[in-house]
């Protein structure tokens, strides 16, 4: 045999991404002998019911076909303003969807998104500093292949965190330096565990170079206050390091107190010198929002104070790929620009946005209120993003069990959930978490109709497991 | 499974045993300087050193291998092409030229080509489905493409083409390419060695993740190549171990001259992990003879070597002579099966004569690995979720398109083979144009989308291009694009014999065009070799 397990980059065999793990290759095989599975383990929201919105579909179907434009009847099938907007993005690639475009995007549709970053912000945007990407983890994997140049270099990254930043530093071969989120204080920042983590990892030689924040936050949902960001961004200029936004999940905020403030935004508030130095790239994608259109894979990248030689390496690195997919580029450049009042197609566009988003409202309160009313589960609100993230305290003889079984507590928990009710979730040791203490991340989004039924088969799965396992083994082993 | 086991939080830092962080290699300058002379980049104001030094990401603190690796495609002549173009816009009069002819990449759709008919109105009916339900829909597009839609949309879950798919592909899309695959080759495929990918090159990219531990693992790749091959190996941190193609005879590809390369990777303690063979080729066009394919098999079976097979011009042979063969057909015929060979097959939905670059489609079929090593990469590949539905979907088309009968067939076949063959009449007319220029020799475009004339250029030339700073062959491209308008890639892009030069042109612009450029071509050569001539 030409490869050999053995043989393999050990980068690869090291990295982990639990959302695509054991317990989903568990449910995909149970779904395959017939059982019903409620996969909540992806923020994929199409896969649960949600629908497409109807605009930018139809604008993309013609794009697709651009021979419908000279059909006579295409006006029965399309309104008129798809139809506009269609012709709009078809003259701005250079033959069509089936193309390269440029290795950064479409320079019309990163025109548009520096105009909606400037509408969001308030700040003028460069559409050179911006690249789009196929999803927003491609442009993720970018930034950190720049930054990460051996075992020495470290990442700051929050515990709990979305395992695509774990999974990537493992691939490249950097160091994760982990920065805990306070549960206690709604997966709250603490700048002294910051403070903390990079005290510990220089002490073991690591040079830390970036940090990571995900904001709404993933498994956690917390929105990050204005004066934690500027408590972030000070804290990067003063350690010289790169902040990554995630920024991801900036359309999905479930309460009023904290709305959504981008990095950039508040970065440039400051004024200098912290808005001329401090270095940060920002993610965005259209899989999440109210779009929630991920099998898209369109995503985008905004730099701010990187030099141009580097902007240059980056671009060089991207043409590689030679282009993102243009048919996502232009769900981009709909998605920052969607209709406006007065546009034919804006009804439609706002009530079926505004339904979804306030059926997640709704959904990320039944969850929460659901899983807070089970013995030994204590839930913090999903301030923002698509995930609940319960603790669930795991009494002795369940940690028991585990360890005889082999398999890690939360894990152990996940697996007798899936088999009972056929709901997939993620165990919270894929997303990291204080020693000793065990979590799961599921979705908020199956269909509102069926949450309270799926939340009536959790409990009942929860509390008579924890019943089971508090009345075995009366001590603990651990 | 238990390696998917998660650690505990304080496990999250990486103890990785990797090899320590390399200082930025100097060496490397003399190959960075041949495509950043100071003169021409991107960036106009660019300062000749980050003066915030302070700060953590500059061009002397990111990944070297980021640095090293080059990608000439999309490279210096370029962007000095879309500098050019941009100043066309309001400088008319100060060129030579009324457009730039952009005949450095394989893009036929952005030259005009359109896409297959068929294929687009299946994608267009699974970007909204709605359609679907309207009766208005039966005026508009084929019965036959409507049913391949609902045939797709059953096969995805939900119907939901907005929704992340199985990290390898939808499955039901799998199973027609895997049929497709067993269509074109006679023997069966298994839709679960099937990874479906934005494109080819993240494939390409996966297997070298995979395969790369350090600089010393090597991956033997042909010269002249495409240069995904040499960058990825270099953003990787591997070492590329170069195999020449003979030009003399065709490109043709010597056993000889590989296992003379094995053993002196071997001799430098560099472990040769696998082979790279592009067929048909890019830059060189050639396709091999099945006996050269089954040569390649025999030694990579021999020698422990994993076949990397680039077939991504497959659809695209030219001369009636020649035919494509893919190494899977070839290892099955010879016997061998999946315990023999270790065999990846890449497959693109941007080149034959569908050309859809834009769309990001692709996938490679990976035969010959244990169970152990395809759950890695079943797990690399999920980190990405999956790869656009919209691409997958014409992947599947690709590999079953319509068939005799179907009601799209005929405008489908007509659409197909007037692409393909003025696609060949291009070649042999550019080849023939370059042939008549004095100090050019073309071998001709079997296949795949290029042409890649050898040049012998004069001494005072030679002397030129040192004094200019830099290579021969750029030197040339550069003046051609000042002259011409016309854009190509110099042949130090791809590589070539040492003290040889090439460049490679695309057979693309629309058959119309292609006499103009044959005469600029000619009457700029003319002139350079006026001006160089000893």
């Amino acid at each position: 045999m030409a490869l050999e397990y053995e043989s393999l980059n050990e980068n690869v065999k090291k990295c982990q991404y639990a959302v695509r793990g054991e317990l989903y290759l568990r449910a995909s095989e149970l779904q395959k002998e017939g059982k019903k599975i409620i996969f909540t383990n992806v923020g994929n929201p199409h896969a649960l019911g949600q629908k497409p919105l109807t605009f930018p579909r139809q604008v993309v179907a013609l794009c697709q076909a651009p021979f419908l434009l000279d059909h006579p009847n295409v006006g029965m099938l399309f309104p008129a303003d798809a139809i506009a907007r269609a012709k709009h993005y078809l003259s701005l690639t250079s033959g069509g969807l089936g193309a390269y475009s440029d290795s950064r995007g479409l320079p019309g549709v990163r025109k548009e998104v520096a105009e909606f970053i400037q509408r969001r912000d308030g700040y003028p945007s460069d559409p050179e500093l911006i690249f789009l990407t196929d999803g927003a983890s491609k442009g993720v994997m970018q930034i950190l292949n720049c930054v990460i140049r051996g075992e020495r270099d470290g990442i700051l990254v929050p515990v709990p965190q979305y395992p695509l930043y774990s999974a990537t530093i493992s691939l490249l071969g950097g160091s994760l330096v982990p920065y805990y989120l306070d549960e206690s204080e709604n997966w709250g920042l603490d700048v002294n565990n910051l403070r903390q983590s990079v005290a510990q990892a220089r002490s073991q030689g690591i040079s830390v170079r970036a940090m990571v924040i995900i904001n709404p936050g993933n498994p956690t949902g917390q929105c990050l206050s204005e004066a934690n960001l500027r408590e972030i961004l000070r804290f990067c200029y003063s350690e010289k390091l790169v902040l990554l936004g995630d920024e991801v999940y900036q359309q999905n905020i479930y309460q009023d107190e904290r709305p959504f403030i981008s990095s950039k935004k508040v970065l440039m508030d400051m004024g200098s010198p912290f808005s001329k130095e401090v270095q940060l790239v920002s993610f965005h994608t259209v899989s999440k929002g109210y779009w929630g259109e991920c099998g898209q894979r369109g995503g985008y990248f905004e730099m701010t104070n990187i030099p141009p030689r580097v902007v240059e390496e980056i671009y060089k690195v991207a043409s590689i790929a030679l282009s993102p997919n243009v048919s996502a580029q232009i769900f981009m450049g709909l998605m920052v620009s969607p209709p406006k009042p007065g546009d034919i197609s804006y009804d439609q566009f706002a009530r079926e946005s505004k339904g979804i988003l306030e059926s997640l409202r709704r959904r990320a309160r039944i969850m929460t209120d659901g899983f807070n009313s089970c013995k030994n589960v204590v839930c913090n609100f999903t301030e923002g993003a698509m995930y609940s993230f319960p603790q669930i305290r795991l009494p002795p003889g369940a940690l028991q069990a585990a360890k005889q079984a082999g398999k890690v507590p939360d894990v152990f928990y996940c697996l007798k959930l899936l088999e009972a009710t056929g709901i997939s979730t993620v165990p919270g040791s894929g997303f990291g978490q204080k020693e000793g203490v065990f979590h799961l991340r599921t979705t908020i989004l199956p269909a509102e109709e069926e949450m309270p039924e799926i939340m009536d088969s959790f409990k009942k799965f929860n509390d008579e497991f924890m019943t089971q396992y508090e009345n075995s083994f009366g001590y603990s082993r651990m | 499974m238990r390696r998917f086991v998660i650690g505990q939080a304080k496990n999250l830092i990486d103890q990785t045993r990797r090899r320590p962080p390399q200082p930025h290699n100097r060496n490397n300058l003399s190959l960075l300087s041949l495509l950043h002379p100071s003169s021409s980049r991107f960036f106009s104001d660019m300062s000749s050193s980050d003066s915030t030094s302070s700060l953590p990401v500059t061009i002397d603190t990111i990944n070297p291998n980021v640095l090293k690796c080059e990608y000439a495609v999309r490279g210096e002549i370029v962007n000095i092409a879309q500098k050019l173009q941009d100043d066309l816009k309001t400088n008319k009069d100060a060129y030579p030229f009324d457009e730039i002819i952009y005949c450095n990449i394989g893009n036929p759709q952005s030259l005009g080509q359109q896409a297959i008919t068929f294929f687009r109105e299946v994608l267009a009916l699974c970007s909204h489905t709605a359609l679907l339900d309207r009766d208005e829909t039966h005026a508009l597009f084929s019965a036959d493409s409507i049913a391949r839609a609902w045939k797709i949309l059953d096969q995805i879950p939900g119907k939901a083409t907005g929704a992340y798919s199985h990290s390898q592909g939808i499955k039901g899309l799998r199973d027609a390419i895997a049929a497709g695959i067993e269509a074109r080759d006679g023997f069966p495929a298994d839709p679960n060695d099937i990874f479906m990918t934005d494109g080819a090159s993240p494939g390409v990219h996966m297997m070298m993740q995979l395969l790369i531990s350090s600089e010393k693992d090597g991956i033997l790749c042909p010269i002249p190549q495409y240069p995904l091959y040499s960058a990825s190996i270099a953003l990787h941190g591997g070492s590329l171990v170069p195999y020449y193609l003979d030009e003399a005879s065709g490109w043709g590809l010597e056993i000889s001259e590989l296992k003379k390369q094995l053993e002196d990777a071997k001799s430098k303690g560099i472990t040769v992990r696998a082979l790279a063979v592009i067929n048909p080729g890019n830059p060189t066009g050639q396709v091999l003879s099945e006996k050269n394919q089954r040569d390649i098999v025999d030694f990579c079976k021999k020698e422990g070597l994993v076949l990397l097979a680039d077939e991504v011009y497959q659809e695209n042979v030219y001369v009636p002579d020649k035919k494509f063969h893919s190494f899977k057909k070839v290892a099955r015929s010879m016997g061998y099966g999946e315990k023999d060979i270790s065999l990846v097959s890449f497959q693109s939905i941007s080149k034959g004569y569908y050309g859809e670059c834009g769309k990001r489609g692709g996938y490679m079929e990976v035969t010959g690995f244990t169970s152990d090593v395809r759950e890695q990469i079943y797990k690399v590949a999920s980190v990405n979720l999956c790869s656009n539905i919209s691409g997958q979907i014409l992947a599947s088309l690709v590999m079953s398109p319509p068939k005799p009968g179907d009601e799209s067939y005929e405008s489908y076949i007509a659409e197909k083979e007037g692409i393909l063959s003025s696609m060949a009449r291009r070649a042999k007319t550019l080849e023939e144009g370059l042939k008549k220029l004095e100090g050019i020799t073309c071998n001709r475009a079997e296949g795949a989308m290029y042409l890649f004339p050898c040049i012998k250029l004069p001494q005072k030339a030679i002397a030129a291009a040192e004094a200019a700073k830099t290579s021969l062959d750029t030197f040339y491209c550069k003046r051609l694009l000042n002259a011409t308008g016309i854009v190509v890639v110099p042949g130090s892009g791809f590589r070539q014999v040492p003290g040889t030069w090439h460049f490679r042109l695309t057979i693309l612009p629309q058959e119309d065009k292609i006499p103009a450029i044959v005469n600029r071509l000619t009457e700029f050569h003319k002139s350079f070799m006026d001006e160089f001539r000893n």
